[in-house]
């Protein structure tokens, strides 16, 4: 039962037990709710562990399949597997889930119990994005993960909470109904299936495939998102509280790019070749124009969502390449982006609860009063600066690496991120953890407790795991990368 | 067998390492002897290893093999691994002997310091970091201890993180040095789309395959793709070795504690670009045009370089200059193909420069923090340890015989003045140039320290006194390789097969070759003394002696003298003083106009264009239309009711005409 239902497990755990958590009721117990939500996601995380040790590494096909009928009338399915890709987001979604909870153990003391288990229902729709193999099951998925985190970020958000909300809504949801209209013209130009496998075979036109590739790519480019789309990310994470925020960058960032790989590329790769050269232009504008717009932010948060976009332009230009090393680097870009933007999001977290401002100029000296937290950033900051030895490295290295191969500028603009990246994320650090102490706030500052640094060090260990050995991280995607290169290749028309 | 001797040198490395750790994380637990007692121990066994190492090399005994496979992407495995041969054992014991010296001498300099435990964590982990550089048999694992060595010295230049100077010093090295690693890793991945591998020897083996390959770059204009690869690698040079334009923030990274100045920032750290060339010369060897760059590029840096080093007043600076014109000689011996050269002045450099940073190190610690050498002199009667081997430190620097840095420093211009390449001539002169200005400020800063009438207020002068034991030793351990290095090794390393197997000279390019031929078939003792005699009839022996004189007469003879030639010569010795305004413009130019783009982009691009016009203009037209359509939901029923039945009759009126 649980074999064959494994997928379906990882999904609905979390949520099943996000109502058991909800049934806790009121903050009277709280306790009992954090205790609660904490074995759900544990049981979760070992749940996705699982698929990972029983995954088919050699294996080109999806695994884990399940297919019930579902909505009959329209041959609407709900059919789940998933490819090695796959398998790393939704074992990043499940880790994350565990470090976001800690992270609010004690921080979140309002209506715990609904945040908990906000983050719970969260957890198990995001799986269901990557699991998905219907694509209205896909969409059902996707549209349903946002309303949790509207919540988060509308309930336990900061003073303009619902300024960000608003614009994340709008900005989204125009993007997925396009998407939706993309799925339902398949629909009747196909053979009347949702079934992703369905729509990879069906026969278009190139025009029609430019057409649904753009309807994809609005969906999918302001998930990511993608220059000129991106304005709504530094808002939602100013306003988000800090699980909010990690959860936003560290997965939901990611389903842009899933959506990428499982759309646009096999359904439309006549277009997505032709269409590449645009993509790509608009991923290096993110690497280079966002790191610099990175430069001139006050706020600490907001640098780190202009680093995100930025670093998530070498996701989509290691996917419009279409090398083999281009893309694998692409794909760990995206699980290490999950680590060390969620780190460097908890690392903000931290200060913030201390001292309930996010601007650099409130800061300084840092590191006199906090010399733990100091050394724990400065592991985070130089991962995010793409230190070799971090898991930051990997991806933008093989990424760098790949698409030299197919242009030799592309992969020079792409590595000013070497300096950029490096000039922003130490400016911070100096402004925030270096120097002397010139303010009263700073000077009565405590270091972490071991709480926080649990989580922390959870995360250093990975962040420095996946650097000195990405061959488990590698090993999975292989087959599955060739599986996509190989979609997108074939030509439709 | 083997496989013990690979063991071996798993351990050179991982013991630092360990070392670092249980220093850097349980350094409350273990307390400041604990501290430095297990870092010692680390880095005298790495130390003891790498002799054994270099024993075992000698007899002929190599090895290159995988460790790890870090990680497959597109089936190319990823490799950690070992190449052991003549060059990187020289390098694994330069390195860790100095390192030994330096961690020793730490625990007199920095005893006072809160920051102990960590500081020794930090050197520890940087001899490990360099350990991994200079073993590494392919590109990748190079560009790790790369970085690795520049995150240390980053930490280490930024030791004393409340001081304003010192941050910002520490992010200008990481950034310049960032500069210097897109070039770097440019070069790698065009090695990589090239030759589909990183592994070094499978590299170095198909050259000969894709010397008439080229890359257009710039659309129109075709370069050969060795010569691509070649520079761009040299950039990264240029970066961590300091040249000119990136060697600005070699200065400025005096702010860290002396120690490290010593072994990072003169003796190991620096010299890992000149490592890198000599590592990578089966590929520079196949293109004169990176080999001319190399030569110009250094010969630059040797002499403007220097020129600064007259007009510096900071005894750390003084000391920093140098470092920079001298490597700029090794760069010099790199672009002429005289490899050996470069290596060999690596090694004595790393002895005698190591000893003058910690000789200044001790009248640093003597005048109580002061290092302004126009409030010092005199003070040879205070500390005569450190005065004698800064003595020795100065003359193996200046290249006096029989003094190491003559051997190494004679063999590199010799190697210029054979060279055949292009600008070779404007190489020689720069060089020549560079060795009276050498001995000048080398000099000056003994004169200026140790000699004339003591500047100090009597307060200072009170408490000066020689330094205590950890620190006179390892001063004198590294006078006598400064003393004897260069007699001892010109033989095997410049005329003999030392190299040969892990540098490729071409026939045409072998200056070093042709100057051998002068020894031939003569005995160790008489090549020395050859070589010393020779020597002595040449321009750079008298171009020193010149140099010293001049010094001994401005600062020793007639001290009135700087003040009235520098008054003389204003608008230069301005421009010497600015170091060419160079950083100024770096500031201006770069740092702050990056900055600015950034702001106007923020200000313009996102928070004007596209949320302003695209996003609120977006909602602002909805806005309008909604308010157009609105007076349409009026709320009365008749005016629906009239609506649906228009509506209707339309519908049924189209629904006809259809059918």
């Amino acid at each position: 039962m649980f074999e064959a239902n494994q997928l379906s497990v990882a999904i609905w755990l979390p949520i099943i037990g996000a109502i058991a958590v909800l049934a806790t009721g009121n903050d009277q117990r709280a306790g009992l709710a954090r205790v609660l939500a904490l074995l759900v996601s544990i049981v979760t995380f070992l749940v996705t562990l699982l698929l990972y040790t029983g995954f088919d590494k050699a294996s080109a096909k999806l695994q884990y399949i399940e297919d019930t009928p579902w909505i009959s009338a329209l041959n609407i399915n709900y059919s789940l597997g998933i490819d090695g890709i796959a398998l790393l987001l939704i074992l990043l979604t499940s880790f994350i889930t565990i470090i976001v909870i800690i992270s609010a153990w004690k921080v979140i003391r309002e209506k715990v119990a609904q945040y908990m288990a906000a983050f719970l229902i969260m957890e198990g729709l995001m799986i269901g994005v990557f699991s998905a193999t219907d694509a209205i099951l896909f969409y059902v998925f996707w549209e349903a993960m946002l309303i949790p985190m509207f919540l988060i970020i509308g309930i336990w958000g900061g003073p303009n909470r619902i300024y960000a909300t608003i614009k994340f809504f709008l900005y989204t949801l125009l993007g997925s109904l396009l998407m939706l209209v993309a799925l339902v013209y398949l629909y009747f130009a196909g053979n009347g299936s949702f079934a992703l496998a369905d729509l990879y075979t069906i026969k278009l036109t190139l025009a029609e495939q430019i057409w649904i590739f753009l309807a994809f790519f609005m969906a999918f480019a302001v998930k990511i998102p993608m220059f000129p789309v991106h304005t709504w990310l530094p808002d939602a994470h100013v306003e988000a509280p800090t699980g909010g925020s990690v959860v936003l960058a560290a997965i939901m960032l990611k389903m842009g790019a899933y959506g990428f790989i499982r759309f646009n590329l096999p359904i439309t790769p006549d277009a997505s070749h032709t269409l590449s050269g645009f993509i790509i232009a608009l991923s290096l504008i993110a690497i280079v124009y966002i790191a610099m717009v990175a430069l001139a932010q006050t706020d600490m948060k907001k640098l780190i969502a202009y680093s995100s976009i930025s670093h998530m332009g070498f996701v989509t230009l290691g996917l419009f390449v279409f090398n083999k090393m281009a893309i694998e680097g692409a794909v760990i870009q995206m699980i290490s982006h999950g680590f060390i933007s969620g780190a460097m999001f908890l690392c903000v977290g931290v200060l913030y609860d201390r001292m309930h401002t996010r601007k650099m100029s409130d800061y300084g000296g840092v590191a006199n009063t906090m010399p733990k937290f100091a050394a724990f950033m400065m592991l985070f900051a130089m991962a995010n600066a793409g230190l070799p030895g971090t898991s930051g490295f990997v991806g933008e290295f093989l990424v760098i690496l790949g698409v030299f191969q197919v242009n030799v500028w592309y992969a020079i603009i792409a590595g000013t991120t070497l300096v950029l990246g490096a000039a922003y994320t130490l400016w911070m650090y100096k402004r925030v953890i270096f120097g002397a102490i010139n303010n009263k706030n700073v000077e009565t500052l405590n270091d972490i407790t071991n709480r926080e640094g649990l989580y922390l060090l959870i995360l250093t260990i990975t962040v420095l795991v996946m650097g000195l050995w990405p061959a488990p991280f590698l090993d999975v995607i292989h087959t599955s990368v060739d599986r996509v290169l190989a979609l997108s290749s074939v030509t439709k028309l | 067998m083997m496989d013990s001797m690979k063991l071996v040198y798993l351990a050179i490395p991982l013991v630092c390492l360990f070392a670092a750790i249980v220093a850097g994380l349980f350094g409350r637990q273990i307390g400041r002897t604990g501290a430095h007692t297990i870092t010692i121990a680390g880095v005298a066994t790495a130390c003891a290893l790498s002799i054994y190492v270099y024993v075992d090399v000698m007899a002929g005994n190599t090895f290159n093999g995988t460790v790890y496979i870090w990680g497959i992407s597109d089936n190319f495995p990823f490799e950690v691994g070992f190449l052991i041969d003549s060059l990187t054992a020289t390098m694994m014991v330069i390195v860790t002997f100095v390192s030994l010296m330096v961690h020793i001498y730490t625990i007199g300099y920095m005893h006072e310091d809160p920051g102990y435990q960590r500081f020794f964590s930090y050197i520890s982990l940087f001899t490990f970091s360099m350990l991994m550089l200079v073993m590494s048999n392919n590109f990748l694992q190079l560009f790790f201890g790369w970085e690795a060595v520049g995150l240390v010295s980053y930490l280490l230049i930024g030791f004393w993180y409340t001081r304003d100077s010192a941050i910002y010093a520490n992010m200008k090295a990481f950034l310049v040095n960032r500069v210097g690693d897109l070039g770097f890793l440019i070069g790698i991945a065009a090695i990589y789309a090239t030759f589909g591998t990183l592994d070094y020897n499978a590299v170095f083996a198909s050259v000969p395959e894709v010397i008439n390959q080229s890359i257009e770059v710039i659309p129109g204009s075709e370069w050969s793709i060795i010569s691509f690869i070649c520079i761009m690698l040299f950039i990264g040079a240029m970066g961590k070795s300091a040249q000119v334009p990136l060697h600005v923030w070699l200065p400025d990274s005096m702010e860290g504690p002396t120690p490290i100045s010593a072994l990072i920032h003169a003796a190991t750290m620096v010299t890992a670009g000149i490592f890198m060339v000599a590592r990578t010369s089966p590929l520079f060897e196949f293109s004169e045009t990176a080999l001319s760059v190399v030569m110009i590029i250094g010969a630059i840096t040797a002499f403007f370089m220097a020129l600064l080093g007259l007009v510096q007043n900071d005894i750390k600076r003084v000391v920093a200059y140098s470092t920079l014109s001298q490597l700029g000689y090794m760069t010099v011996g790199l672009g002429v193909s005289g490899y050996a050269a470069s290596i060999f002045h690596l090694g004595t450099h790393a002895f005698f420069k190591a000893l003058l940073f910690l000789a200044a190190g001790s009248v640093i610690i003597a005048m109580h923090h002061e290092q302004d050498m126009r409030k010092m002199g005199g003070l040879r009667k205070f500390l005569p340890w450190t005065y004698i081997t800064a003595v020795i430190g100065s003359l193996a620097l200046a290249g006096i015989p029989p003094f190491a840095g003559f051997f190494s420093k004679d063999l590199i211009i010799e190697s210029v003045h054979h060279s055949e390449l292009f600008g070779s001539g404007i190489a020689y002169v720069a060089v020549l140039s560079g060795v009276i200005l050498t001995a000048f400020y080398s000099f000056r800063l003994l004169f200026m320290t140790f000699h004339g009438r003591p500047r100090m207020d009597q307060h200072t002068l009170q408490h000066v006194k020689e330094s205590p034991m950890v620190v006179i030793l390892p001063l004198l351990l590294l006078a006598i390789p400064s003393m004897i290095a260069g007699a001892m090794f010109i033989q095997p390393m410049a005329f003999s097969d030392y190299f040969s197997g892990s540098i490729l000279v071409l026939p045409q390019h072998d200056v070093i070759g042709q100057i051998a031929e002068h020894y031939h078939d003569k005995s160790t003792v008489e090549i020395v003394f050859g070589f010393m005699l020779h020597g002595i009839m040449q321009p750079p022996f008298w171009l020193a002696i010149g140099g010293i004189f001049l010094a001994w007469l401005f600062y020793i003879r007639r001290p009135e003298l700087p003040g009235r030639v520098t008054e003389s010569v204003k608008p230069l010795y301005n421009l010497l003083l600015n170091k060419y305004y160079l950083d100024d413009f770096n500031q201006k130019f770069f740092a702050n106009g990056t900055v600015g783009i950034g702001r106007l982009l923020s200000k313009f691009g996102d928070t004007v264009f596209i949320d302003g016009w695209l996003v609120n203009g977006t909602a602002k037209a909805v806005g309008y239309f909604s308010r157009i359509l609105k007076p349409l939901q009026s709320g009365l029923v008749n005016q629906y009711a009239f609506a649906m039945i228009i509506g209707l009759l339309v519908l049924m009126t189209w629904f006809l005409s259809v059918n």
